[in-house]
C-alpha cells in the first residue's frame, strides 16, 4: 500500500487515488495534420519507464483533484508531488536500478514521441528498429504540457 | 393503482418517504451497547452540494448565506444548526436540518441559488443522496479503526473536524461531533452495507471482556 500525499489532504491510502498515465503528454499542435499512425502513438503509446517516471494521479475518494507525482517505477519511491500544469521538476541522483532496456532519456516523459523507443543492446537478435516513431509530429509547444 | 390521492403536493410524499438504512433501526438498537457504543441513523437532512471559487465574489456571497466557507481540508464552518463541509478546494457540502428545505418552509436552497447567480459554480440539492449514521460512545473510535486508516487520535481529528476518507472500504465522508461522537455520511446506496459493516464492527463490545 503506498501512503500517497495529496497537495490537498495530507497522507492518504493508495485506495484513495486513482492513476492516471503518464503525465507531460501534450496534445498535438495540429491534430488534423498527424497521420493514423501518429495520432495512434499520441492516443495510447506511453513510456514504460523503468526508474523515476512523472504520472498523474486523482484523489478520487477526498478531494477529487488531479496532480503529479515522480515516482520511481522500481523502488515505489514517491520523489515529488506537483500541481497538473507546472513542469517536472529536477529528479534526484539517478540510482542504481536505472539499466535496463526502457528509455532512460531524462526528458523521455516530457515530449509528445512517446513510442516503443527501444535502444535494443546489441545483443538483440532482432534488431527493434523504432525508425517510424522518431518523427516529431506530435510535439508541442513548450508550455503546452497537461 | 395506487392511492395517489393522497400524495398532493411534498408534503403528502414527506410521510412516506423512507430512510435508505431505516430496515435497519431494529439491528442497530439491538447491535447498540449503551455506555460503550450507540449507533443509530440520523434524522433527515437537507443537504446541498456548492462547487464555487471560495476567492471569487460569488464566493463572498455564497459565505454570507452560509456564515462562512472552510478553507481548507477538515475545516468546518458554518452556524448553529448548519454546517458547510470541506469536499474540495471549490467545492462544499452544506448540512441542515430537514425544516431547512424549501419545501417545508425553508430557503436554504433558494437562498443559495440566488446568492450565486448566473456566476460559474453550482448549488445542487443533494439531500437524498447521502444518509447520516450517529456513532458514538467510548468504543467508536475502536470501531471506524477496523476500516479506517486515517489518524483518528483525538490529538489530530479534533471534533468539530471532517474528513472525506473510505470506511470499510466505502467512500465516506466523517464528521466528529463530539469526543466520543462521529457522524457519516455514506451515499444512500452504501447505507445498508456500511449499516451492517459498523454492527459487524461493534460485535465484540457486545460481549464481556476477555479479562
Amino acid at each position: 500500500m503506498l501512503l500517497i500525499s495529496c497537495p490537498n489532504c495530507g497522507s492518504r491510502d493508495e485506495t484513495e487515488f486513482h492513476y492516471g498515465g503518464q503525465a507531460h503528454v501534450p496534445y498535438p499542435e495540429n491534430p488534423n495534420e498527424l497521420n493514423d499512425r501518429e495520432w495512434a502513438e499520441f492516443l495510447f503509446y506511453r513510456d514504460n519507464t523503468k526508474g523515476t517516471f512523472a504520472e498523474r494521479w486523482l484523489h478520487s475518494t477526498g478531494c477529487r483533484q488531479w496532480f503529479n507525482m515522480l515516482r520511481d517505477t522500481v523502488t515505489y519511491d514517491i520523489q515529488a508531488v506537483y500541481p497538473m500544469g507546472t513542469p517536472r521538476p529536477a529528479t534526484a541522483a539517478p540510482n542504481a536500478a536505472e539499466s535496463g532496456t526502457a528509455s532512460l532519456a531524462a526528458d523521455s516523459t516530457t515530449t509528445g514521441t512517446a513510442g516503443p523507443s527501444i535502444a535494443a543492446p546489441s545483443t538483440s537478435a532482432t534488431s527493434i528498429t523504432a525508425t517510424s516513431t522518431t518523427q516529431s509530429g506530435t510535439t508541442a509547444p513548450e508550455g503546452a504540457t497537461k | 393503482m395506487a392511492n395517489t390521492a393522497a400524495l398532493t403536493g411534498i408534503n403528502g410524499l414527506r410521510e412516506i418517504r423512507r430512510s435508505p438504512a431505516s430496515h435497519l433501526a431494529k439491528a442497530l438498537e439491538a447491535g447498540s451497547v449503551p455506555g460503550k457504543i450507540v449507533l443509530k441513523e440520523g434524522p433527515f437532512q437537507t443537504m446541498a452540494g456548492v462547487r464555487v471559487d471560495p476567492t471569487s465574489e460569488e464566493g463572498t456571497r455564497i459565505a454570507s448565506v452560509t456564515g462562512g466557507l472552510p478553507a481548507r481540508c477538515g475545516e468546518v464552518a458554518g452556524t448553529e444548526g448548519l454546517s458547510v463541509l470541506w469536499l474540495g478546494p471549490s467545492e462544499f457540502l452544506v448540512v441542515a436540518p430537514e425544516e431547512a428545505h424549501d419545501s417545508l418552509g425553508g430557503d436554504l436552497i433558494g437562498s443559495l441559488t440566488d446568492a450565486l447567480g448566473d456566476a460559474p459554480g453550482q448549488v445542487v440539492d443533494l439531500s437524498a443522496n447521502r444518509t447520516t449514521f450517529e456513532l458514538s460512545g467510548p468504543r467508536a473510535r475502536a470501531v471506524l479503526e477496523k476500516g479506517c486508516a486515517l489518524d483518528l487520535h483525538p490529538r489530530s481529528f479534533t471534533p468539530g473536524t471532517a474528513l472525506t476518507t473510505e470506511v470499510g472500504n466505502i467512500p465516506v465522508t466523517l464528521l466528529k461531533t463530539g469526543e466520543e461522537s462521529f457522524r457519516l455520511f455514506p451515499r444512500a446506496s452504501f447505507a445498508d452495507f456500511l449499516g451492517r459493516w459498523l454492527l459487524d464492527g461493534m460485535r465484540e463490545f457486545a460481549s464481556p471482556e476477555v479479562p
